[in-house]
């Protein structure tokens, strides 16, 4: 009975964002309410999907009831169970948000919706042909939403994003031609099957392994493929910008995961070293990068975005390793940095629209102007460094236990020198924000710039970031009690 | 090499994916104007189809109507699954110029290198 409601979970979001564009012959401003109402009830059934994992361990549901391997299958397991919980809380938590710093309009809402069906797709689907196309819905709706703000710079970074990530995804779909030619199959748990009856060392399934994690690479926005996200996330409203950059790269990144470790199996990754050093590398590279790179920026937002180019190398790294330490690491990594930089969005986006500060420079002494977002900003950045107990710490951890334990020293270090980096961006931040000079000019700037578009600051907004900042903090020593229920050693196959 | 280029010869569709998966990155690096990066974007695309349609062809095998005595039969599938990636691509083709159309209303130009410019301007 619950593996049904997998499959309504998309639905119900599907169907209402229909609803604010009919409504929109008699109404405008209603899509809030109509997305409100859909996704609260999502949110319920998200949480008895879950308590149906807690009881029955791993939940499959076949669509039209066709049977797999030929039918589409959804599945969840240990896995993708926190990445939908984090949909379902991070996609109620924008509508707080964008309630009154919008934008409002009804199709804005549509495509909010159609956007989180997406992003639960991505999370649900066992199959790989399924996941493309949710990751193109993801993807086509995750565009339109960075075009909305109201200038032509979101417009050209949007269409920036759209060529990088269509390119991204063909790959995948070659890379699952390549599979699909190779075994004749697109489910998940079937196709792992039969990649190991074709051998792990067929040059089908390498190329069909590499075209896979480019494009998927292209997505998550790893180094050196990340060249569209900055201007994306800086270019478009906070609240888009927060939502984008809280879920769309982490499904993809999961997505990643999910092939990598259920689909090609650790066994394929033991049984070609090149490669999974390969992929470890690519992981790394990424972390040192986006942390140098966010270094350099003066621009918060384009800070916030290289940031997560590097977490994501951390991520990736976890997957690469494959063992269930590291895998929880990144799956902890994945949920935590999703609340920590939506939060840190949203905070910087009522920076803006309160101040009009945008820039490094105008970050002196805010901290004093608007004490309750700044310390939670500053509480929110300190995760990103992995400050104990916080959940940026724990993620960290046991993804450099992982690595010590598969014998990858090198790469325990490379977390490290990451996190000395990341300290060097942050603490200049909270530095400013505490001990700067507070601005003289930044009040004038507000008033010159008006580009704020007069939105105010609402209590909800500044509690939502309060929240979100207590929330990782707490998150960290649970997210330790939850390692045994996720079972990932079960989904690894070891 | 004569199996290579025997292989070239027989799956010339193989070559014609690569081909035109090439031409499609080349455009969409090379040409300044936004509408040909799109039109680049869309060979990319159609190559990808092209391969996976081709996957499924069989010589002189039927359609996969299955009959008594039949076959062997072409597996349907890949079309299928092009069907879906088709109207995905149509899709973003779409929202690709709608954004070119803003672009250009904002800017008054799609040349790459000016609009760079004038953005840099405000």
């Amino acid at each position: 009975m619950t593996d049904a409601l997998l499959g309504v979970v998309i639905a119900v979001p599907v169907l209402a964002s229909v609803v604010p564009l009919i409504a929109s012959f008699w109404r405008d401003k209603i899509g809030w309410y109509v997305a409100l109402i859909a996704l609260s009830v999502n949110a319920f059934i998200v949480a008895s999907i879950v308590r149906g994992f807690l009881n029955e361990g791993r939940l499959s549901h076949e669509v039209g009831g066709v049977s797999v391997p030929y039918g589409i299958e959804l599945a969840l397991d240990g896995l993708s169970v926190p990445i939908l919980v984090l949909v379902a809380l991070v996609s109620l938590g924008t509508l707080v948000y964008t309630r009154n710093a919008g934008p409002r309009s009804n199709s804005f809402y549509s495509g909010y919706l159609l956007l989180t069906a997406g992003l639960i797709g991505v999370t649900v689907t066992g199959d790989v042909f399924n996941l493309y196309v949710f990751i193109e819905i993801t993807g086509l709706t995750a565009y339109a939403l960075i075009a909305s703000g109201d200038d032509g710079r979101s417009a050209y970074a949007a269409l920036k994003y759209l060529i990088a990530g269509t390119v991204g995804a063909s790959l995948y779909l070659i890379g699952i031609a390549y599979a699909f030619v190779a075994t004749g199959t697109l489910n998940m748990a079937d196709l792992s099957a039969r990649l190991a009856e074709v051998g792990h060392s067929d040059t089908l399934v390498l190329t069909s392994f590499a075209f896979v994690v480019a494009g998927l690479g292209v997505k998550v926005a790893l180094f050196p493929l990340h060249t569209w996200q900055p201007d994306a996330y800086s270019s478009a409203p906070y609240g888009v910008a927060a939502y984008v950059s809280a879920l769309v790269s982490t499904v993809s990144a999961y997505a990643l995961g999910r092939l990598v470790l259920t689909v090609y199996t650790p066994e394929f990754l033991v049984s070609n070293p090149v490669v999974s050093s390969a992929l470890v590398y690519f992981g790394a590279l990424s972390i040192v990068a986006g942390s140098v790179l966010a270094v350099l920026q003066t621009d918060v937002r384009r800070l916030l975005a290289y940031s997560s180019v590097s977490q994501f190398g951390l991520v990736v790294v976890a997957f690469g390793i494959a063992n269930p330490t590291s895998v929880f690491g990144g799956v902890v990594t994945l949920f935590g940095h999703a609340v920590v930089k939506g939060s840190l969005f949203f905070a910087a986006g009522i920076f803006a629209y309160r101040l009009g500060v945008t820039r490094l420079d105008e970050y002196e002494g805010l901290a004093r102007k608007m004490p309750y977002t700044g310390a939670a900003f500053a509480v929110l950045a300190l995760t990103l460094v992995g400050v104990p107990p916080a959940v940026g710490f724990v993620g960290k951890w046991y993804v450099a236990l992982g690595a010590v334990r598969a014998g990858e020293t090198s790469v325990a270090v490379v977390i490290f020198a990451s996190t000395l980096l990341t300290l060097m961006y942050v603490a200049r931040l909270v530095d400013r924000m505490y001990y700067g000079a507070a601005g003289t000019g930044t009040s004038e700037t507000a008033v010159a710039d008006g580009g704020t578009g007069g939105v105010c600051v609402t209590y909800g907004m500044v509690a939502l970031v309060v929240l979100a900042a207590i929330a990782v903090v707490v998150l960290g020593p649970v997210a330790s009690a939850v390692q045994e229920t996720l079972a990932l050693g079960e989904v690894l196959g070891t | 090499m004569t199996g290579i280029a025997e292989s070239l010869l027989t799956q010339y569709y193989h070559v014609v994916f690569v081909l035109l998966l090439g031409i499609g990155v080349y455009t969409m690096i090379d040409a300044k104007n936004l509408v040909k990066k799109i039109i680049g974007l869309n060979v990319f695309q159609v190559s990808v189809f092209l391969f996976l349609v081709s996957s499924g062809y069989l010589e002189g095998a039927e359609p996969a109507i299955v009959k008594d005595g039949g076959g062997p039969y072409v597996n349907p599938l890949p079309h299928v699954l092009i069907l879906t990636a088709i109207v995905v691509g149509v899709s973003l083709t779409a929202l690709a110029l709608a954004l070119v159309v803003r672009v250009y209303q904002e800017y008054g130009t799609l040349d790459e290198e000016h609009l760079q410019e004038v953005m840099s301007d405000d």
